[in-house]
């Protein structure tokens, strides 16, 4: 059995007011059994509700009250109906009393493993609180949660109670809710339960915990501030990343008859020698080699033993800094913590109050740490005080890992201030920007953070832990899209963005962007890198191209060509052509049109694009005429041509014959060789570069030395 | 080929995070070192950091050898070259002269750096006058032209490789601003053309040609004199690269490590502000942990490196099959399979741009908001002009404002929520320490934090310090004070010494380094009388008088492990432990039975039944 097997009761709030979230805890609930499901089997799961027009509990029979509690299921191991079964709560039509219900829980637990369990049974409590619960027989509403917080304590159970408050809610019974508040704090404060809060249905799926992991200790031992004070700490990890699951590769190969085929596969690796590709080197003839430049450097493993880095375990302190040294991006890895050992009064009150003193003096530790003997390296870390705002909990550190000097690159990068005027904003645009980041608040004064890291579950994981059901009842089902309340974490708040609609616009108003002109198409990646290519999303696409086309027209205009754009590239081209700066630009400027000629042609479709390669085509035959550089023309024409033959594109060929298009001849240019009667032979011979010259040379031999010249 | 075994068994098909901490160089980078060993460079001095008056000339190899080791470690698929002009002998292919290309035997003109190049370049001050000798190249009266052999040379170095699969570079370091100053008319003209024709021609290969010029502070590097035309800058570019120059930097040889680097991008986003409204950005890792880099299986007997090969076997029917399409997971006592493109839609939440959620107080952003490195983000005009001008007025905004944005980024691996905060610039006189930009965080989700702290809660409520014990705690911590302490002043230690080790071994040197932690704590500065005298008062305060005693109760604690004590002692009467030993019957006792015996001598009682066994012998000096 697995040792850290755990009994849950889950009690939910099913009354009228909780209608509007149930949804949300369906989810949730049933996320927290898939996971046991998969990860600890051996859980046991029991699960009640309040708020029902039924009653149904035990304690009913034998005390009387405790009516609209209704115990779903008795405590047992997970099993799959219940994931189902919490996918469909029943609606409950009273206002329930969530302290019947606790009681009624805790009852389970009680019968179920009596004092045994401890601190493995949880009650976890999903409600509203916006009900008052009932007058108990004698003393007042704070004695009874206070006897109820001590047995809880006694019987070394832990409560996690997740408080829905949408914003509505609070108008209606602000009084009872506040009385409710203060029976949850006095929980809070008498036994170990957690209480939440949330504000919205996506924190609500990240506010309970659904898997259980049970923390383990990275270290325990002394935390040196000198070699003469020591003390006692434990370390764990705080944050560690919940992988995506690793699924196993499935093999159909085991007969359909087999039902105890496994359908796994194991990989397996060879070592083969290069010389003979055939022979496989067992492992005692293999040796470790490391990479020094081109060099493999083979190292046995007993020289690496002999010569390895080999720090003692150990925590050290080598001193304190001022917080703002370390800045935020520092922070390497995941986040570990620092508390005292637990009972050791002194040495909780020693790392108290290095903490407190740390935080008034906006202070950090750095500290060298050799978590395991035989770790083959140190690490180099930060501290930085957590101090504890409730009596039941200790200070403590959190630790974070900082950079050694090989692991940073010091790239330079221009200063803002140096940036050239057309870079900096102007004082319009830098308030549109104030505006924009005041406005697009995400966490308002007075209401909760939205989207806070501790309660915002991973949206691909509950994603495939949903998908995951779905199929196991529907092999062939697709992916089902996200829903809504996922989406909230991936895009904006619709709901935020038409609040601050103006801004917006005024924001959008006060910066122009547009592509850069000069850039080629092909090199042009992040506009086309879009993955989803959701319908809506092309649209807004296509406008956005629109508009910057047309931008672009106005940007080309006003600077010195420098670059065909495919906006108007015979403009572009006959300016190239005119510059006189240097003479390069006429090269370039025929470069450029043959190859955007090429992409006009290439990236046809029907033909859609033939009109304006012919335009293109025209202006290339007038430059190429005007500068006298017809083999540039002739060479070129041919050559499509054969491309065109070559990548069905023969239309386009005729699309040429049919508005004339032809070399240029003798008549026009005096360097070229092509007479007037075979101005069109290159529809004729169409083939290969090296016969068009051929047969030109038959026509006039002359014209092979300049070729030859040319080449 | 290079399949590190604990890599072997980790899962092959997503692991972001090796995706992620590998930078994505399609393209390696071929550089010529071009250095100015003209007599000027050595008679220049300036003023460094740790010897008071080096030679420009010194201060241009000691930055070129420092780049070439953390580039042997973290770029080693690189090539580069290293060659002198203005020297008095010529090595080079086209036998120019007053140009001599420096290298090493096994290894090309153009090639990866090797051990022995990084070692004898260490001493090539020493060598330096004997085998290459300096001399101007560039005299009066003589057609001889250094500076343009230099650069036909390099050019033709940097033939090797096709411009689009490598970034070419020809890094030129010089003190001279105006090298044909000393000539005049029509010479002077020529020449000057030739030479920048012949830079035009490289540039147009796909080669830049970048200038660091040493200048000392009263003899400033006039741009404008020849270079600027080389490198082809005008306007803005000119602007800034003179502000670049003239800035004084306190130590030049730092300061010329620091733009040896090439900047390389990860990679293009788009950020998308609102719909519609997107701008473009370039993500730069700036930090990122360095390992000893993979392992190459080698057969013993040949050095020779081995060919690894993987085979997929189905567990049922030890068949051999191909890759197999469908992943499945157990659940619900059944299989359910997934075909991987269903896998990639699940985790495909969102488009694989960073878009904005919104802003948040720095205040939010808590120390144990962390995951994994973070990623410096810097804006680009290169593809949507703009983008710089609306990025710089959020950055301000955000700055002035103290907020940060909350970004979702749908990278289609591991779609992340992330925190964009504002860095400002931070100058100092030995140059750019923090450059401006946003650093993106990756923020961990709800299942990704664990609450440790509850585990630690106590509901009869833990002590916390008293206002004493904090004031004692305060003066501790101002007297422990590390005032200049930097991120990243420390050498990794354990790297360190890996490669110096496999120097040694690679260059078959018998003796090994010794490498110095610097990581240890300062015993020397923490036993001075102010800081042990604070120390005392803190302890006396938390502790109490006798610290050492309590050192070792805990309570609740104790109470088992001593009631364990007292019944191990008690039966620990039963047995006659000495005859046991010597007559080899300690292994005839269980487990159990061993730990009466340390548990009633305090000695440790983990391990196997073995290291129990003997453990007790040696207690028992047997």
């Amino acid at each position: 059995m697995a040792r850290n097997k755990e009994a849950v009761v889950l009690v939910i709030d099913v009354g009228p007011s909780m209608h509007s979230v149930l949804p949300e805890v369906e989810k949730v609930c049933s996320l927290l059994i898939q996971k046991k499901l998969i990860f600890s089997r051996y859980d046991e799961v029991g699960f009640v509700l309040f708020g029902t027009s039924d009653t149904k509990n035990e304690l009913t029979e034998e005390v009387g009250g405790y009516e609209h509690v209704t115990v779903l299921r008795n405590i047992k191991v997970v099993d799959e109906d219940l994931v189902d079964a919490l996918q469909n709560l029943p609606r409950g039509s009273v206002p329930g009393d969530f302290l019947d219900a606790i009681i009624v829980g805790m009852d389970m637990l009680i019968k179920k493993f009596g004092q045994t369990n401890k601190g493995k049974k949880r009650l976890c409590l999903i409600t509203n609180a916006a009900t008052p619960i009932k007058d108990p027989f004698e003393g007042t509403k704070e004695d009874q949660v206070n006897t109820i917080a001590t047995q809880m304590t006694a019987q070394g159970m832990k409560m996690d109670c997740v408080i829905v408050r949408m914003k509505q809610d609070w108008e209606t019974n602000r009084r009872v809710m506040e009385e409710n508040d203060f029976l949850m704090s006095v929980f809070l404060n008498k036994s170990s339960s957690k209480v939440v809060y949330v504000e919205s249905p996506t924190s609500l799926l990240g506010a309970l915990r659904t898997r259980n992991i049970s923390p383990v200790t990275i270290y325990r031992g002394d935390f040196d501030i000198s070699t003469q004070l020591k003390i006692k700490v434990w370390v764990y990890k705080k944050t560690s990343e919940e992988k995506f699951p690793t699924l196993k590769k499935y093999s159909d190969k085991a007969p359909p008859t087999d039902k105890f085929a496994t359908h796994e596969i194991k990989v397996d690796y060879e070592y083969k020698s290069i010389e003979d590709p055939n022979k496989v080197v067992p492992p005692e003839e293999r040796i470790k080699g490391f990479r020094y430049g081109p060099q493999v450097v083979p190292i046995s493993p007993a020289e690496l033993e002999a010569v390895k880095f080999k720090p003692e375990k150990s925590v050290k302190l080598l001193g304190f800094t001022d917080a703002s040294n370390i800045m935020r991006h520092y922070y390497l890895k995941d986040v570990n913590i620092f508390i005292a050992e637990p009972g050791n009064k002194k040495a909780i009150l020693a790392l108290s109050a290095l903490a407190r003193a740390m935080k008034d003096m906006n202070k950090v530790a750095i500290v060298r740490c050799v978590w395991r003997q035989g770790q083959g390296n140190v690490v180099v870390g930060v501290l930085t005080p957590n101090v504890s705002d409730n009596d039941n909990t200790p200070d403590s550190f959190y630790f974070n890992n900082l950079p050694f000097a090989e692991d940073v690159r010091e790239f330079q990068f221009p200063s803002f201030s140096n940036l050239p005027s057309s870079m900096q904003p102007n004082e319009k645009q830098q308030d549109a920007a104030d505006k924009l980041v005041q406005m697009l608040d995400l966490a308002p004064p007075g209401k909760q953070e939205v989207l806070p890291p501790d309660f915002t579950p991973n949206p691909v994981l509950e994603r495939y832990y949903r998908y995951l059901d779905l199929k196991s009842k529907h092999p062939d089902a697709a992916v089902p899209p996200l829903d809504e309340t996922l989406q909230k974490i991936t895009e904006p708040d619709v709901e935020l963005l038409s609040r601050n609609k103006s801004i917006l616009e005024e924001f959008r108003r006060s910066f122009e962007l547009k592509d850069n002109p000069k850039l080629k198409k092909s090199t042009r990646r992040i506009m086309k890198e879009r993955p989803s290519g959701s319908d809506e999303e092309r649209e807004e696409f296509d406008k956005d191209a629109h508009a910057k086309a047309i931008d672009s027209i106005e940007y080309s205009s006003k600077t010195n060509v420098e670059k065909i754009g495919d906006v108007n590239p015979v403009k572009d081209f006959e300016e190239m052509m005119s510059r006189r700066d240097d003479p390069k630009w006429i090269n370039k400027a025929i470069r450029d049109m043959k190859n955007r000629i090429f992409d006009l042609v290439e990236n046809s479709c029907e033909g859609d694009t033939f009109p304006k390669a012919l335009q293109c085509l025209v202006a290339l035959r007038k430059g190429c005429i005007l500068e006298q550089e017809p083999k540039q023309f002739n060479d070129f024409l041919c050559h499509l041509c054969k491309f065109c033959q070559e990548k069905d594109l023969r239309s386009f060929c005729e699309y040429l014959t049919s508005h004339e298009i032809t070399l240029i001849t003798k008549t026009e240019a005096p360097d070229s060789g092509i007479p007037e009667h075979e101005s069109r032979s290159f529809m004729v011979k169409p083939e290969l570069d090296s016969q068009n010259v051929k047969s030109e040379a038959k026509a006039e031999n002359d014209i092979m030395s300049i070729y030859l010249g040319g080449k | 080929m290079e399949l590190d075994p604990d890599e072997v068994f980790r899962d092959d098909e997503d692991d972001p995070e090796s995706e992620f901490f590998k930078e994505r160089d399609a393209s390696k980078e071929l550089l010529v070192y071009l250095v100015d060993a003209s007599p000027k460079m050595f008679s220049t001095t300036c003023h460094t950091d740790d010897e008071m008056n080096a030679t420009h000339f010194q201060v241009a190899i000691n930055s070129i050898a420092q780049s070439l080791r953390t580039q042997i470690i973290n770029r080693s698929y690189d090539e580069v070259s290293i060659c002198f002009f203005d020297t008095r002998e010529k090595k080079n292919l086209q036998d120019l002269s007053g140009v001599y290309v420096f290298n090493v035997p096994e290894r090309e003109d153009l090639d990866r750096p090797t051990a022995r190049l990084i070692k004898e370049f260490d001493r090539i001050e020493e060598r330096f006058d004997k085998e290459i000798g300096s001399k101007y190249g560039i005299v009066p009266g003589s057609r001889e032209n250094s500076l343009y052999n230099a650069l036909w040379v390099a050019q033709a170095l940097l033939r090797k490789g096709s411009a689009k699969t490598a970034d070419k570079r020809i890094l030129l370091l010089t003190n001279e601003d105006d090298p044909f100053g000393n000539l005049k008319g029509v010479i002077k003209v020529d020449m000057m053309r030739t030479t920048l024709q012949r830079a035009k021609d490289a540039q147009d290969l796909g080669i830049a040609i970048e200038l660091l010029p040493l200048s000392r502070p009263d003899d400033e590097f006039n741009v404008s004199l020849f270079y600027a035309d080389l490198l082809g800058l005008e306007g803005d570019d000119l602007a800034q690269f003179k502000a670049m120059v003239g800035e004084r930097f306190e130590d030049l040889k730092d300061q010329l490590r620091k733009r040896m680097y090439k900047k390389r991008r990860v990679r293009r986003l788009r950020f998308v502000i609102f719909n519609g409204l997107s701008i473009e950005l370039n993500t730069y890792a700036l930090i990122r942990p360095t390992n000893p880099g993979t392992i190459t299986w080698l057969e013993s007997t040949t050095n020779l490196p081995l060919k690894t090969e993987r085979s997929f076997i189905c567990a049922d029917t030890a068949a051999i099959i191909q890759e197999p399409p469908k992943r499945f997971q157990s659940y619900k006592n059944e299989t359910v399979m997934f075909s991987v493109d269903e896998l990639s839609e699940v985790k495909r939440v969102s488009t694989g741009h960073l878009r904005l959620l919104g802003f948040k107080p720095l205040s939010c952003l808590k120390d144990y908001h962390n995951l994994k490195p973070a990623t410096f983000v810097f804006p680009s005009d290169e593809e949507v002009i703009g983008s710089t001008c609306l990025f710089v007025a959020l950055h301000r905004s955000m700055l002035r404002l103290k907020r940060f944005a909350v970004a979702f980024y749908g990278n289609s691996s591991h779609p992340q929520l992330v925190a964009l905060v504002a860095q400002d610039e931070i100058m100092t006189p030995s140059g750019q320490v923090e450059p401006p930009g946003m650093h993106l965080i990756y923020l961990p989700y709800s299942d990704d934090i664990r609450h440790v702290e509850e585990l630690h809660t106590d509901p009869n409520s833990v002590p916390h310090a008293t206002d004493d014990q904090i004031k004692k705690a305060s003066t501790l911590v101002r007297r422990i004070d590390l005032k200049d302490f930097s991120v990243c002043q420390f050498a990794n230690p354990a790297l360190q010494r890996h490669y110096a080790v496999l120097q040694a071994l690679a260059l078959d040197e018998d003796e090994m380094p010794e490498i110095k932690d610097e990581t240890l704590p300062d015993e020397e500065g923490m036993a001075r009388p102010g800081i042990v005298k604070a120390m005392e008062e803190f302890k006396l305060s938390a502790y109490g008088e006798n610290y050492e005693e309590d050192d070792q109760k805990v309570d609740g604690k104790a109470e088992p492990s001593r009631k364990r004590k007292a019944n191990a002692m008690k039966e620990y009467a039963n047995y006659d432990w000495s005859d046991l030993a010597d007559n080899g019957k300690l292994k005839d006792l269980t487990v159990v039975e061993l730990k009466y015996y340390l548990a009633a001598h305090n000695v440790p009682v983990a391990g196997k039944k073995e290291a129990l066994i003997s453990r007790i012998l040696t207690h028992m000096g047997k």
